[in-house]
């Protein structure tokens, strides 16, 4: 599963395993490798087990089994408060009863760092998160978004080896999500520490991370960059969790040469250019930006799913278009707006065909 | 709300009898104690107003000065045993399982249950020179003797010749004993409250930064804990003010607080106006140190718990 890992891990995980009292298995057999610099997205649905593995990296859990190495050295004997990995919190958990600066300065002075070391790091690190000048303010004199930073600051100040963000950005509105996803990035580069970031929300990892791991149940699912998770997904569940995506059943007939056979209800018979174990196939699937839509059928050998429009949904840049074809079946298509056929031409109730290149077409397993 | 207080019928129902039932048997009597402070003492049974402040003037003799500065000695130091006993048990207790915690919480408050007199007597037994304590360090003391005999010790009386019962009744260290073991309770709720509310992510964002156990404690839990802190400084020192019945049944003649006084003017003195005048010179004392706190923790908004 690790194809794509770094030559030197940082952070790795062997076969790590939670189980919670009642029999909650939170994580379940995950291994991963992490590598130095890199930043590390962990996906997945609500409790999924992305924050017990996270706080099992920081200390707060032990894990039931497994091995955890970070930067080479074993961490099972080590407690939280010396592990060379900073969190930042879901809550942000800045200490309300402390001005900022003391926030940052507390992980400086809890480590008998020099008086006089402490104040241009502090300053530097506050700069670094742009709260430059905000050092004598009390958290409850901050919005949202600079307390956040506050969270950041504390925890670089310290120049762990692994930034851990646990949902950083669920509590900020979706401008300030954006900026500040921007923000992170930025700031990932210029300090160069691994950052390991939850997240929920796919679009936040697509963007920032360099490679994420999908979580379903505890297991890790598939871990691979943004754009093979989205271009190649290896299972359903991946595929729909990752943008939006239109499945059908599909049931494989056998190798024709390099492209396989399948049956497909929704579609009827197709060969779609395949490499691997065809027994696993279970779904095919198409994203919808690569359909387009014609009023006849092509004849390139392009896969059609014919149909009459539903709906269409406009969205400013793009609109959605669904196609509902025979017994049920329906398609998604998102056009760019000014190109392609224009949406504002289509009318409810316009027969019309879906088409694709076979070599969009995703065969997943279950 | 704002629909309730919009509605003034509902207002009315809800609010009126505990109206009526703190004016009557609230503020009505306390009326009639500050009105007894400026009265004269006529006869045995007999009061008679006449705006007098010669009650107020006896108070504040030299004897009597002393004794309200003993009860505030005694009450601080009550307080401040209680708070230390106190932070660790409900420190404890907030992070007990979440099955245990209304059994500690009832361990707690079970001695409210029972008669406070009963169990002031029941500290006479374990206090007094042929009580519990003393019993349990004259064992202690037999068996130190038997180890040293057995080490060939024996005739030096190393121990000293007979055991001397520690004399812990009848003295100011009964009477604050006491009443810490009363107002135990109400040092440790509302220090629950407060650190049961403390979001568990301050102490591991303590623990992470490097922090250890001791210094997350006394750098973040402690802290953020300081609402908790004044209610029960202020819920334990105000009632240990005005209890008599600890001085009374576990004091020495040196013992006695502004309470007893008081007591006294009601019962056997018999001199209710001078009684009055003492209680409300309490009540003032209270009120300005209320006060005084809340000016000096004005702009500070981690106290506002209260
Ligand atoms: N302390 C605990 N005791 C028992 N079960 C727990 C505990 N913490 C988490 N779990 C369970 O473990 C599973 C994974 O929880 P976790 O918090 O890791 O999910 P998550 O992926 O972070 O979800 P979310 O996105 O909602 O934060 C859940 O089923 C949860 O109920
Ligand atoms: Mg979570």
């Amino acid at each position: 599963m690790n194809d794509s890992a770094a030559p030197k891990p940082i952070v790795s995980i062997q076969n790590m395993s939670k189980r919670f009292a009642g029999a909650v298995t939170a994580v379940d057999q995950v291994s991963l490798d992490i590598g130095a610099g890199e930043f590390f997205a962990l996906l997945g649905p609500s409790g999924c087990g992305k924050t017990t593995l996270l706080r099992m990296i920081a200390g707060f859990e032990t894990p039931t089994e497994g091995a955890l190495l970070i930067d080479g050295q074993d961490m099972s004997q080590v407690p939280p408060n010396r592990r060379p990995v900073n969190m930042v919190f879901q809550s942000y958990a800045v200490f309300p009863h402390m001005s900022v600066f003391d926030n940052v300065a507390y992980g400086l002075k809890v480590a008998r760092t020099k008086g006089s070391e402490i104040r241009p790091r502090v300053e530097e690190a506050l700069e670094l998160v742009k709260l430059g000048g905000y050092g004598a303010r009390k958290p409850d004199q901050l919005s949202g978004g600079q307390r956040q930073r506050v969270a950041l600051a504390r925890a670089l100040v310290k120049r762990p080896k692994v930034l851990l963000l646990d949902e950083p950005l669920s509590a900020l509105d979706a401008k300030l999500r954006e900026a500040m996803q921007m923000e992170l990035v930025r700031l990932q580069h210029s300090v160069g520490i691994t950052f390991i970031i939850v997240t929920h929300d796919q679009s936040e990892a697509l963007s920032m991370a360099n490679r994420i791991a999908v979580m379903e149940g505890g297991k890790v699912r598939q871990v691979a960059p943004p754009s093979e998770l989205y271009e190649r997904p290896s299972s359903r569940f991946v595929a729909d969790f990752i943008g939006k995506i239109n499945l059908f059943e599909a049931k494989p007939l056998g190798q024709s040469g390099a492209a396989l056979e399948l049956e497909v209800p929704a579609l009827g018979r197709i060969a779609v250019p395949f490499s691997g174990d065809p027994a696993k196939v279970a779904w095919v699937a198409v994203r919808p930006e690569k359909l387009r839509l014609l009023r006849q059928p092509p004849e390139d050998g392009s896969l059609v799913f014919p149909g009459t429009v539903a709906e269409v949904a406009y969205y400013g840049e793009t609109s959605h278009v669904l196609v509902s074809g025979p017994n049920g079946h329906g398609m998604t298509v998102n056009l760019h707006n000014g190109t392609q056929e224009t949406p504002s031409t289509l009318a409810p109730g316009d027969s019309l065909c879906c088409s694709w290149a076979p070599e969009d077409t995703l065969l997943l397993a279950d | 709300m704002e629909s309730w207080r919009r509605n003034p019928l509902f207002f009315w129902i809800v609010g009126l009898p505990p109206t009526l039932w703190l004016v009557l048997f609230f503020l009505v009597p306390l009326g009639l104690i500050w009105l007894f402070s400026f009265s004269d003492k006529r006869g045995i049974i007999d009061i008679e107003l006449t705006w007098t402040l010669a009650n107020y003037a006896r108070s504040l003799e030299w004897l009597y000065l002393e004794i309200f500065l003993k009860s505030f000695w005694m009450a601080g130091a009550t307080t401040v045993i209680a708070l230390l006993v106190g932070f660790p048990i409900a420190f404890a207790i907030s992070f007990a399982p979440p099955k245990a915690k209304p059994w500690l919480l009832l361990l707690i408050i079970l001695p409210f249950w029972t008669n406070l007199l009963i169990r002031t007597y029941a500290l006479i037994a374990v206090l007094r020179s042929r009580g519990f304590v003393n019993f349990g360090l004259e064992w202690l003391w037999d068996q130190g003797n038997w180890v040293l005999s057995l080490a060939g010790l024996g005739g030096y009386q190393l121990l000293g010749e007979r055991f001397e019962p520690l004399e812990l009744l009848y003295n100011n260290f009964a009477v604050v004993f006491g009443l810490v073991y009363v107002f135990l309770p109400f040092m440790v709720l509302p220090l629950y409250a407060a650190l049961d509310r403390l979001d568990r992510s301050y102490i591991e964002a303590s623990l992470d930064l490097g922090a250890g156990q001791l210094r997350s404690f006394f750098s973040v839990v402690v802290p953020m804990a300081k609402a908790g802190v004044v209610s029960g400084v202020i819920i334990t020192f105000i009632p240990a003010l005005g209890s008599f019945l600890q001085s009374d049944l576990l004091g020495g003649p040196d013992s006695q607080i502004i309470a007893n006084v008081i007591e006294r003017q009601f019962k056997s003195a018999n001199d209710w106006p001078y009684g009055a005048a003492l209680s409300f010179i309490l009540m003032y004392l209270t009120f300005f140190a209320l006060a005084l706190r809340a000016v000096l923790s004005r702009g500070n908004r981690d106290a506002e718990g209260l």
